[in-house]
């Protein structure tokens, strides 16, 4: 009975989080956000989510299928990529949109860099920023003036009208499916927290940042200023799509640059771009910079003159 | 001390620490190999058919870094013959048939000892090394030849592996033991500050230990938080003192000595009664093992035989390991021995030692942000990958402890420690080849 013994390297025993379960975490976390979507803005918004996510799960599935890869759909990061997408998408967005979106994030950010781990930028902020570039409809849709989606409080404070801050909490406004909603989003970003899924330095030092920042900008006037942070794709942007750890840094120290910068570029680009919006590009741009904040934030290791006695 | 370095909160699963040690009888034969300790093998002195006592001296150490080895057992040297290492390499090893009456050697008295150099070759002829798992010759450590280079010697009784109590037993059931010891070592090498760590999961071990250090103002109790790996010397060093031993050099560096609670324990019965270190206290435990229990066993008793005193397995084992589930050595069957620095068997069962699916990594820095010493096992797996040695270098790899806290969190069940050898073993290679071509010039 002996030879039947398993002989491995140390350590013999695991802690229990797994990517599948990390994943699903998120997945949960964003449920709040998604629920106050579909709340706000009626069954469309719901179409859009199951849309996203069935069209990311099927891509990477057949991806693999025709590359004779190991199937990865288990480990559910697809799921969280669409839904992603999905909360980042007006709930007017034609679905055929929002399908091509879904294999663009899956298929050309994804897969086709080596599957997750391998990606360099976030796939649905890539798609978003995509979309946007790509469908001329699109840039409408997501700053929409029509019925469904309403003016968006970015396009409004542009124009000098402050929107009512409780509005923006519980997101009575117009934009994408799951960004309006700031309350749900914090419960999300509790949750990520609490379960150690994610670290507060990257949130905190982001939203910080954009807040200090507009407050600057706008004189000093903190209802304002609170209005702005509290608009457009900020939370989650902030919460749910910089701390992807693939795309973004590994320690505390590089966690905080990240999200100081980002929130710096998103203001420069909502005060003086073209686009209202800009945390999306401010991400996938921090996302590019990221393997650099790893190599300037890097841990002295212990010894080697990191921490004296 | 500003920041206490990262761990991780493994699961304790002390499950035998309210047990005192039960001393399991002569087993039929035992084996001992000729490495049990860090260091060059030693030289067996007796023969095929020799009559040994429990502590005849069968085997004289080799060079200044290695240790003697006593018999464990009275009865008749059987073979002596090659034997396969959980290394993977090979060490003569001295086969005894027991004759079951345990018979006390005649050499066994107390040594003498009037001075600083008198003690240290006691603790060197005792045959002791490192109890805690390491097995580094004793005496070495305390042979630095200006004694008051000591400034503090630290005692580990942290024992943050899972399961093993052992120490915990020491702590508790032999005090006495490390109090004379202790004495001996303030009076002969006139060492003044002694720190005792332990994790505050062992509340009884603490008193114990505190009592102790009412009757010797030298000693003072380090209670710790239950942190893995709380008792890995660098780290124990840190938080107890303060210092931080740089990368490459020794604890003595610092002015630090660090010695395990039990093998302090030891160097105080060899100093009492002059009987070497033939047996050792281990625990047994693990989903597999019918009636977990702390052990006393001659040194060179087949794992399966402790098994069957235990009662034997509920269940077929997964894995058996020398030592704890985060650093201990898998061995492929349970007919090796209990070795000098065996401080518990573990049978794991199937659910326990089930491995985690390996999967891409994240770059979730889970590895990293739990590194006591601060080092990046992704970018080091990456380095390995293209077999970088300098960026090895600069990623400080061979600081490694190999305590395995970045493999336990890894998300993507990665073989961390796995690649932290292979890497190591590449720029030992390296810096070897490097040396050779120096040499050549």
């Amino acid at each position: 009975m002996d030879s039947k013994l398993h002989v491995s390297a140390s350590p013999h025993i695991h802690s229990a989080r797994t990517t599948q379960s990390i994943m699903l975490d998120v997945v949960i976390a964003l449920l709040p956000a998604a629920i106050a979507g579909v709340i706000l803005f009626g069954l469309s918004a719901l179409a859009v989510i199951v849309c996203c996510v069935a069209v990311s799960v099927l891509s990477e599935f057949v991806f693999n299928l025709i590359l004779k890869k190991e199937q990865t759909v288990g480990d559910l990061s697809a799921v969280v990529t669409g839904l992603l997408l999905a909360l980042n998408l007006p709930a007017n967005v034609p679905l055929w949109q929002a399908g091509v979106g879904s294999v663009f994030a899956i298929i050309v950010v994804k897969c086709l860099f080596g599957g997750l781990g391998h990606n360099l930028v976030n796939p649905a902020i890539t798609a978003r920023v995509f979309m946007l570039v790509a469908f001329g409809s699109m840039a409408q849709a997501a700053f929409p003036l029509d019925t469904v989606a309403g003016a968006t409080p970015l396009v409004e404070l542009a124009a000098g009208n402050s929107p009512s801050l409780m509005d923006l909490f519980l997101g009575k406004t117009g934009g994408a499916i799951g960004e309006t909603c700031t309350l749900a989003l914090l419960i999300g970003g509790i949750y990520l927290l609490c379960r150690r899924v994610i670290q507060w330095h990257l949130p905190v030092a982001f939203i910080g940042t954009v807040f200090l920042f507009t407050l600057a900008l706008v004189g000093f006037d903190f209802v304002t200023a609170l209005a702005w942070t509290l608009s457009g794709g900020l939370f989650l942007g902030a919460i749910f799509m910089a701390t992807d750890y693939v795309t973004s840094p590994a320690t505390p120290l590089g966690m905080f640059v990240f999200g100081v910068l980002a929130g710096v570029l998103t203001v420069v680009i909502r005060f003086f771009g073209n686009y209202p919006e800009g945390v999306s590009f401010a991400i996938l741009f921090m996302n590019i910079m990221t393997p650099f904040i790893d190599k300037w934030t890097a841990r002295k290791p212990f010894g080697t003159g990191g921490v004296k006695a | 001390m500003a920041f206490s370095l990262h761990g991780v909160h493994v699961p304790h699963r002390k499950n035998t620490a309210a047990m005192p040690a039960v001393r399991m009888g002569a087993p039929g034969t035992v084996t001992l190999p000729m490495v049990m300790h860090i260091g060059k093998a030693a030289i067996p002195v007796v023969k095929v058919g020799d009559h040994v006592d429990v502590g005849t001296l069968v085997a004289e150490q080799d060079g200044k870094i290695s240790s003697p080895i006593y018999a464990s057992v009275s009865g008749k040297v059987s073979k002596i013959g090659d034997m396969l290492l959980s290394n993977g390499s090979t060490a003569p090893a001295i086969t005894i048939e027991s004759d079951g009456e345990m018979t006390v050697s005649e050499t066994v008295a107390p040594p003498k000892v009037e001075n600083g150099a008198d003690l240290i070759e006691a603790i060197r002829k005792s045959g002791i090394v490192g109890l805690g798992g390491a097995g580094f010759p004793t005496y070495v450590k305390f042979d630095v030849g200006d004694p008051s280079k000591i400034e503090e010697l630290i005692i580990n009784g942290a024992e943050c592996e899972p399961y093993i109590t052992s120490d915990t037993r020491t702590m508790l059931d032999r005090a006495d033991d490390m109090a004379f010891a202790l004495r001996a070592l303030e009076q002969h090498l006139g060492i003044k500050k002694i720190l005792i760590g332990i994790e505050n999961n062992k509340k009884e071990a603490i008193a114990s230990m505190q009592k102790l250090a009412a009757e010797d103002v030298c000693v003072k109790v380090c209670v710790l938080p239950a942190l893995y790996p709380q008792g890995g010397e660098k780290v124990l060093i840190y938080h107890t003192t303060g210092k931080t031993v740089p990368a490459g050099k020794l604890p003595i560096d610092v002015g630090c000595v660090v010695c395990n609670c039990t093998t302090l324990a030891e160097i105080g019965r060899y100093l009492q009664t002059g009987m070497p270190l033939v047996e050792k206290c281990v625990t047994v435990d693990g989903g597999a093992v019918k009636e977990p229990k702390n052990v006393i066993v001659p040194i060179g008793t087949a794992l399966s035989d402790v098994f069957d005193f235990c009662g034997g397995f509920t269940v077929d084992p997964e894995k058996v390991l020398y030592g704890g589930p985060m650093m201990g050595i898998a061995v492929p069957d349970t007919s090796v021995p209990v070795l000098k620095q065996t401080n518990a068997i573990l049978a794991l069962s199937k659910k326990e030692a089930a491995p985690k699916k390996t999967t891409a990594c994240l770059r979730c820095g889970a590895c990293a942000n739990h590194c006591p010493f601060r080092l990046d096992p992704c970018a080091i797996a990456f380095a390995y990958k293209k077999r970088d040695v300098e960026e090895l270098e600069r990623l400080a790899v061979e600081t490694c402890m190999e305590c395995g806290c970045c493999a336990f969190n890894c998300p993507a069940g990665r073989p961390l420690i796995e690649n932290h050898r292979l890497a190591k073993a590449l720029v030992r290679e390296a810096r070897a080849e490097r040396k050779a071509k120096e040499a050549t010039k």
